[in-house]
Parts: C-alpha cells; sequence; structure tokens
C-alpha cells in the first residue's frame, strides 16, 4: 500500500515538475508548482511529518504560492518570447541526465540495501515533538527567523512601494 | 726617486683645467697646462740628473714599487715604475718636446672654443703616455697605451661638431681597438707562460733561455705585440687611421700622432727585445712590415694636396723606418730615430701649422706659394726640419736613418735599395710641399674672406694679408729647429743604449751605404726643386702620361675602400640585419612583448566569466556545484 | 486467470532520495534554461522543495526530529526570500517594462 502511494504521488510530482519547466506561460508553470508543493506533502505525511505536511501545505502552497499568482497577474507576464537559439538550447537535456546521473550514482554508493519506508515508523513528527525540540533545543535559530521576516517584510515594503515624488 | 711625481703633475693640470678652466681666465689655462709640463719636464730632469744619467750612470734599471694592483693567484701584478736608460730617452722626448708643443698651443689656439677643454686633454694625455713609459710591467704599459688612444680620439674630434672630425675619432679608436686585441692576446700568453708580467721577470726569464726553448711561444708572443704595433704605430695594415687623423688640430698632429703616441709602438718592441730576439722569425716580420709600410706611404706623400696629409704619410712611412731598424737587430737605431723623428717631425707639423695660421685656415698646397716673404721664421724652421727629413749630412735625420740603412743592408741587401729610394722620396715630396708652399706666386685667394676648402682647422676669420705667427708660436718652432739641425751630432743614442741593446757592428767598407743614401736625398731635393720651382708644369704632365698609376696612388690604393667593403660592411649590415632585427628586435622584444600578450590574452579568457549576462553566471553556479558534488563523490565526502 | 505478482510492501529510502534528485534536478534546468524572471523563480522554488524531502526523508532514516526542524527553517526561508525577491522583480519590471532575463544586463560589457 505505501508503495502505490508512494508511486502515485512521485509520478504526479515529476509530472508537474516537468510541466513547470516546459511551459510557456509563467502562470502555467505557478499551478504545476502547486501541484508538486501537494504532492509532497503527502509523501511527507508517508515519512511520518505530519507537522510539516501541514505546515507546506498551509504556508507553502497557500500563501506563498498564492503571492507568485499574484505578482504574476499583477505584472500581466505575457508567454515567452522564443529567444536566440544560443548553445544552451541544446546542451539542456545532457547537462540534466549528467546532473541526475552523478547525484543517483552517489546514491546508491551511500545506501546499498536500506531499509524501507512504513507508514507509522517515525512517531516523532506531532507538533508536540516538533513544538519541544524548536523551544529548546532550536530556540536561537527560531528568535532569528522571526527577525529575519520582520526584516524580509521591511524590505519588501520599501520595495515596492510607489516612489514620492 | 719618487717618479710618480712625473706623471702626477700633468694629472693635476687635467683635473683643475678640466673641473675649473671654463670659468679661468686663459692666462690662468695656460699657466696650468704648460705649468704641469714645464714642472714634469724639471722632475724629469731632477731624476735624471740625480741618478747620474747624462753622465754614465743609469746602468741597470731603478725600480720604484708603489703597492699591490692585483692579487689573483700566483700572478702579482703592481703598480710600479722603472727607469733606465731607454726610459730616459723617452721621458726627455716626451715631456720636452710636449713642453714646446703646450706652448706652442696657446698661440696656436688662442681664437678656438673649448679652449680649457683643449689643454685638459692635452694634459691627460701627457699623463697616460708618461705611464706608458714608466710603467714596469705589462699591464701599466696597456693602461696608458689605452689612455692614449683614449686621448688620441679625445683630441682628434675636438671639433667633435663636424662630421669628418667625429668620424676620423672614430676611425682611430676603432682601428686602434683592433691592434688592441693583439696586444691583450700577447699580454694573456705572457702572463700564462712567465706567471707574471713584470719586465724584470719576464726579460730575466727570456735571457736566461737557451736560444731555441718555447720558440712558438716567443714567436706567438712578439707577433701578436707587433699586432699591437702596428695598430698604435700606424703600419700595414692598421695605418688608416692617421691620415684621418689629421681632422684635428695641429698641435694634436705634431704632440701625438708625430712626437709621441706613435711611437709608443716603437718603444713597446724595443722594450721586448728579449722576446722578439728569442723568436726566430718575428724580427723578420717587424722588418718587412717596416719596409713595406715605408715605400707604400712615401708613394702615397708624393701626390697629396694636403699639406698635413702630405706629414701625416711622412710619418707612417718614417714610423715604418724605425721598425726596420727594429727588425734588423739595430734596436738603439730605431729609438734613435724616434728622437730625431720627434725633432724634426714635430716641427714639420707645428710648421704647416704657422702656415695654416697665417693662411687662415687654408690647408691646400695649390692654394699656396711664395709665403718666404711674408713669413720668414717659419720658411727657415721648415727648411731645417726638410733637411733633416731628408737626410741632409750631420743634422739628425741623416745620423739615425744611415745607421737604419746600414743595419737594414748587413741583414738583406734588399731592404736596403727599397730604402734608399723611399729616402729619396722622402726627401722629394718633403721639398715638393715647402717649395709649393714658400717659392713662387701666391695662388690663393687670400684678401677676400674666402675659407679654404678640404679637411681644415677652424678658420680665424679672414685676416687680411698672410702674417707671421705671434712669439708663443714661432719660439719653439725655432728651438726645434735648433734641435733639427744638432740632435743627431749631439746626442748619441746607440752608444747611450749600449747596456740595453748590443749595437750591430759596423761591417768594414760599407761607409758606401752613407754615399748612396746622401746621393738619394740630395737627388730628392733637386728632383723637387725642378719639378716645383723651375718647371711647374712638369709634375701635370707626368700625371697625365701615367693617369693609372696616378689615380691609384692619388686614392690612397684605395685601401679605405677596400676595408670599408670587406670588413666595415658585412660587419655593420650583419649586425644590422642578424643582431638587431633578428635577435634583438624579433628575439628579445619578441619574448617581452609575447609576455604581454600572453596576459592579455589570459586576461581575454577570464573576461567571459563576467558577461553580465544572468543567465551565463546560472551556468557556472551549476557548473561550480557539479564539480563540488564529483569530487565529494570520488573521495568519499566528509565521511 | 494468473495473479499479477505482488507488490513490494513498501519502497526503499533510497527511492525518496532518488525523486529527490530528479526533482531538484529539475529545478536546475528550469533555472538555466527559462527566460522569464518568475519562471526561474520558480525553480529556485522547486529546488528548495526537492531538499525539504531529502531532509525529511533522512529524519525519518535516523529516527530523529531535527530533519523536521530544518525544513521548517527552510519554508520559513524561502517566504521571507520569495516575499523579496517578488518585490525587486516589481521594481525591475517599473523600471524596464520587461521580464525577460536576457535584457536585464546592463552589467554587459
Amino acid at each position: 500500500m505505501d508503495a502505490i502511494l508512494f508511486m502515485l504521488f512521485a509520478a504526479i510530482a515529476v509530472v508537474c515538475g516537468i510541466n513547470l519547466v516546459v511551459q510557456k506561460h509563467p502562470i502555467s508553470s505557478a499551478l504545476s508548482l502547486v501541484g508538486v508543493m501537494a504532492a509532497l506533502a503527502a509523501l511527507y505525511l508517508l515519512l511520518g511529518g505530519e507537522f510539516i505536511a501541514a505546515a507546506q501545505l498551509v504556508v507553502y502552497a497557500g500563501a506563498i504560492m498564492v503571492l507568485f499568482i499574484f505578482v504574476i497577474m499583477l505584472l500581466n507576464a505575457g508567454t515567452e518570447r522564443r529567444g536566440r537559439r544560443s548553445w544552451t538550447h541544446y546542451a539542456d537535456v545532457p547537462i540534466l541526465l549528467v546532473f541526475v546521473g552523478l547525484i543517483a550514482a552517489l546514491i546508491a554508493n551511500r545506501m546499498p540495501g536500506s531499509e524501507a519506508v512504513i507508514f507509522g515508523q517515525f512517531t516523532k513528527g506531532t507538533a508536540k515533538d516538533i513544538g519541544s525540540a524548536l523551544f529548546t533545543t532550536y530556540l536561537l535559530p527560531f528568535e532569528v527567523t522571526s527577525v529575519l521576516i520582520l526584516i524580509a517584510i521591511l524590505g519588501a515594503i520599501v520595495l515596492a512601494r510607489k516612489e514620492i515624488d | 726617486m719618487q717618479l710618480w711625481l712625473i706623471p702626477i703633475f700633468p694629472l693635476l693640470g687635467f683635473v683643475l683645467n678640466g673641473l675649473l678652466g671654463r670659468r679661468l681666465p686663459k692666462s690662468a689655462v695656460n699657466a696650468i697646462a704648460c705649468g704641469s709640463v714645464f714642472l714634469s719636464f724639471l722632475w724629469v730632469l731632477k731624476v735624471l740628473f740625480g741618478a747620474n744619467a747624462f753622465s754614465g750612470g743609469l746602468e741597470t734599471v731603478q725600480v720604484e714599487k708603489y703597492f699591490t694592483w692585483i692579487q689573483s693567484g700566483t700572478l702579482s701584478i703592481g703598480v710600479d715604475f722603472a727607469v733606465d736608460r731607454l726610459t730616459a730617452v723617452m721621458l726627455m722626448i716626451v715631456t720636452g718636446v710636449g713642453l714646446l708643443i703646450h706652448i706652442y698651443a696657446t698661440g696656436y689656439m688662442a681664437q678656438e672654443g673649448g679652449y680649457y677643454r683643449f689643454f685638459a686633454y692635452l694634459n691627460l694625455f701627457m699623463f697616460f703616455m708618461l705611464i706608458l713609459v714608466l710603467g714596469a710591467n705589462f699591464l701599466l704599459l696597456f693602461v696608458g697605451w689605452e689612455g692614449v688612444g683614449l686621448c688620441s680620439y679625445l683630441l682628434i674630434g675636438f671639433y667633435f661638431l663636424e662630421k669628418f672630425a667625429s668620424d676620423a675619432a672614430n676611425k682611430a679608436f676603432i682601428v686602434n681597438r683592433i691592434g688592441d686585441f693583439g696586444f691583450s692576446l700577447a699580454v694573456f700568453l705572457i702572463a700564462m707562460h712567465f706567471g707574471s708580467l713584470d719586465f724584470g721577470t719576464v726579460f730575466t726569464t727570456v735571457n736566461g733561455m737557451p736560444v731555441e726553448a718555447h720558440a712558438g711561444w716567443m714567436t706567438a708572443i712578439a707577433l701578436l705585440l707587433l699586432v699591437g704595433a702596428t695598430g698604435k704605430s700606424a703600419q700595414i695594415p692598421l695605418y688608416v687611421w692617421l691620415p684621418d687623423a689629421m681632422a684635428g688640430p695641429t698641435p694634436v698632429s705634431a704632440l701625438i700622432h708625430a712626437a709621441t703616441m706613435v711611437t709608443a709602438g716603437v718603444y713597446m718592441i724595443a722594450r721586448s727585445s728579449a722576446i722578439f730576439l728569442h723568436s726566430a722569425h718575428a724580427l723578420d716580420v717587424v722588418a718587412i712590415v717596416g719596409i713595406a709600410t715605408a715605400f707604400f706611404a712615401a708613394t702615397i706623400g708624393l701626390t697629396q694636396f694636403d699639406i698635413k696629409k702630405v706629414y701625416a704619410y711622412s710619418t707612417v712611412s718614417q714610423l715604418g723606418y724605425m721598425f726596420v731598424g727594429l727588425g734588423t737587430g739595430a734596436f738603439s737605431a730605431g729609438i734613435w730615430h724616434v728622437m730625431t723623428h720627434a725633432f724634426f717631425k714635430a716641427l714639420l707639423f707645428l710648421g704647416a701649422g704657422s702656415v695654416i695660421h697665417a693662411l687662415s685656415g687654408e690647408q691646400d698646397l695649390r692654394k699656396m706659394g711664395g709665403l718666404r716673404q711674408y713669413t720668414p721664421i717659419t720658411m727657415w724652421t721648415l727648411l731645417c726640419a726638410s733637411l733633416a727629413i731628408a737626410g741632409f749630412p750631420f743634422l739628425s735625420g741623416f745620423y739615425s736613418k744611415d745607421a737604419i740603412l746600414a743595419a737594414a743592408y748587413e741583414h738583406a741587401p734588399w731592404m736596403f735599395w727599397i730604402g734608399v729610394i723611399t729616402a729619396g722620396m722622402t726627401a722629394f715630396y718633403v721639398f715638393r710641399a715647402f717649395f709649393l708652399c714658400f717659392f713662387g706666386e701666391y695662388r690663393g685667394d687670400l684678401g677676400g674672406d674666402k675659407h679654404g676648402h678640404g679637411h681644415k682647422d677652424h678658420g680665424h676669420g679672414s685676416h687680411g694679408t698672410p702674417h707671421e705667427s705671434p712669439p708663443s708660436m714661432w719660439i719653439p718652432l725655432a728651438i726645434l729647429a735648433v734641435l733639427s739641425l744638432v740632435g743627431g751630432y749631439l746626442f748619441n743614442i746607440p752608444k747611450y743604449l749600449e747596456p740595453l741593446f748590443k749595437a750591430p757592428e759596423e761591417a768594414p767598407g760599407s761607409e758606401w751605404t752613407m754615399y748612396v743614401s746622401i746621393a738619394a736625398g740630395l737627388t730628392g731635393i733637386g728632383l723637387a726643386y725642378v719639378f716645383y720651382v723651375l718647371s711647374p708644369g712638369i709634375p701635370q704632365s707626368i700625371a697625365q702620361t701615367f693617369a693609372i698609376p696616378y689615380r691609384w696612388i692619388y686614392n690612397k690604393y684605395f685601401v679605405d675602400e677596400f676595408y670599408d667593403a670587406a670588413v666595415v660592411n658585412p660587419i655593420v649590415d650583419g649586425s644590422r640585419s642578424l643582431m638587431w632585427r633578428m635577435i634583438d628586435a624579433s628575439g628579445i622584444d619578441g619574448i617581452v612583448n609575447g609576455i604581454g600578450h600572453v596576459a592579455r590574452a589570459l586576461g581575454d579568457l577570464v573576461r567571459q566569466t563576467q558577461s553580465g549576462f544572468i543567465r551565463s553566471y546560472a551556468a557556472w553556479v551549476v557548473m561550480g556545484a557539479i564539480l563540488v558534488i564529483a569530487a565529494m563523490a570520488i573521495t568519499g565526502g566528509t565521511r | 486467470m494468473p495473479m499479477p505478482p505482488p507488490l513490494p510492501a513498501s519502497v526503499p529510502i533510497s527511492w525518496y532520495l532518488m525523486l529527490s534528485a530528479i526533482l531538484f534536478s529539475l529545478g536546475v534546468a528550469g533555472f538555466l534554461f527559462r527566460r522569464n524572471i518568475i519562471t526561474v523563480f520558480m525553480s529556485i522554488e522547486l529546488m528548495l522543495n526537492a531538499v525539504n524531502l531529502s531532509f525529511i526523508t533522512f529524519s525519518y532514516k535516523l529516527r530523529q526530529v531535527d530533519g523536521h526542524i530544518f525544513s521548517f527553517f527552510v519554508m520559513v526561508v524561502a517566504a521571507a526570500e520569495a516575499a523579496v525577491g517578488l518585490a525587486i522583480i516589481l521594481t525591475v519590471f517599473k523600471n524596464r517594462q520587461t521580464l525577460q532575463i536576457d535584457e536585464i544586463s546592463s552589467l554587459k560589457n
């Protein structure tokens, strides 16, 4: 059962990912990205990360992607023009394959005969566990990230406002 | 004895005049220049009288050692001065005649620019010449040798703004250099063979050797020394610089190229007589070179029209005589001729200078004539000198030349006959110059303000009619005239130098050689009288009849042109195309510029990364990431 | 009727990692080869997600919660980055009226 679920959601993720890269209009790419995130949320669940799965859907897919779509619609970005056919056009697939191949080789090297992922094996992904780790071991990064967000807000406001003439 | 004072006075004169002369008045410059030479002369007299040099003393050499100059392994060369009878003769000539010429020059150069510079150089020359003569080893002699070559260059090129003067100076220096190369090789061989350069050590060793020992070495050393001497003393093949050296002021020609520097080669060979005597054939070569040069130069002197050139070729010819004297074993006869030649040749040149001064710069004989009414003193003194060089009986030149010719006959009769013919030619061309200058009608164009053409000293502006020289000029002329007349009779050099050089034995019944040479001289004088006083048209017709030989002789046998084509131009062209174009411009510049090009190319290459193109940056980032991952994969990562 | 072969019950961990790698390289490809700035940005987000998956997978393997924490922080930073980045894109668009990445090349030459 786990295997079927994995295959399903993995397939969705890959297809949406390819779609993201291939589509001409940014809005289609944005929607594909939403699909990828949803599939990944399901995979997180399979791996026992309940909190993270929820956070993924709420924050990532729900907030960030919405922001993206707002901006796309705001800028009225049209389809991409066909640009100059430089050497990069013919090099993309080979480079990709090389990249993937390298990483796959690395993985295969390091993890021969690894254990299987069984749903329910990992139980420490609850909100309670994450919360306690966050506020004890990782307190400092937590506070720092809140400052980071504050700075990001400031930056975004400054950058995006109209000039005062 | 404090021998070192002898050259120090002129050196001080050089320093003072060189540094301060520009600001001093002319009288001060004169005083420093002539005074320093005078002091030198006085000191020479003191030293020689102190050593009883004139009254039978100084039979062995007296050496003064000052300090060790070079100490290298077993070779030790010190700064030592030595005096023996040969040195005494040379010292008297150099300082005495030098003093007279300095005094003359104060009058002659009175109107010239660069006055102080001239006297500074003259004093420097005296310094080096005295070092040459006083040096007690080959290296000091070489120092003096090079130094007088330098001063010769400076003085020949005194009018350095004229191209022909600076060319002549270059020629003199470069040709001398070739001779110096031979000399240096000889010095190296001596150091190698004898382990020392000191005269005493070397010559004692040589004299102690049996005659045939190391004959090959001795010949090699002797021939190389001869090469050096041919450069400095203007023998074949390195004589070509001396006629061109007439571009310098006349006192320079008198002092350096008549009386002192050119005799340095003769002195050097006489000093090294021990080496030459131990070599089988070197002396023969010396004699042959000498007689060939004497004859050759005399023929050229017959046709020249510039008065200084006539005397220049005469100097080359007389130097040839000295070499004959040396080469036939009559070393003291050669030195005798050095002395008498100093007297009459210096007088000839100074007299020529007086004539040139009188004519405001004219040097061409064809434009002179009838000067005896204008410049009587000059005429009488030049007459004395001309008679002396022609070998008129009982004058100075007669004694020395006769001694040489007698020795030549003993050695090889054919040399004697060629010497006699040359003596005749000598008398002829000297009197040709004399008659053309002082007799007949005045052919020049003084009276306007024309400058003479040809190689000239700077004109003094037009003086109107020709006039006699000031006392500063004719007094030295008079003194030298007296010396030319009685110098041979008074100073019997072969007897004086007997402790050093065995006098050649007079074969009985050989007085006829003397009569033959007298006859040759008188014939020459008579012929000159006929050609140039009685019927002046003869020379012209002879020149036209024998047009082709005349053309060859008049153009100095085209030797200069030959040297240019065979030696100078190939070297210059080779240097230009090979060394300059290929090695320097292409090779070395290529390497240096190439480094620049490589740096630039590398820069161009690296510049590609900064394209301002965001996607190319992205591509670089990805490539970097791939490299890092690959590296981690290969090396096993951080585990 | 012949029975289909029994499915494996579950999937080895390395498969999750492979998936992460594939998604990552897709993100790289999009990053390199797309010309629209926003699309490039989204490819970056895709890469971040792939890395998140990798973190969670290792957290499962090691039976520790730290991977989840890391993943959490990645999300936070991604949010901040998205905000600022989009603001920059807006500004660029205001200045140059274009979203083609090739035309924003005033650093060139």
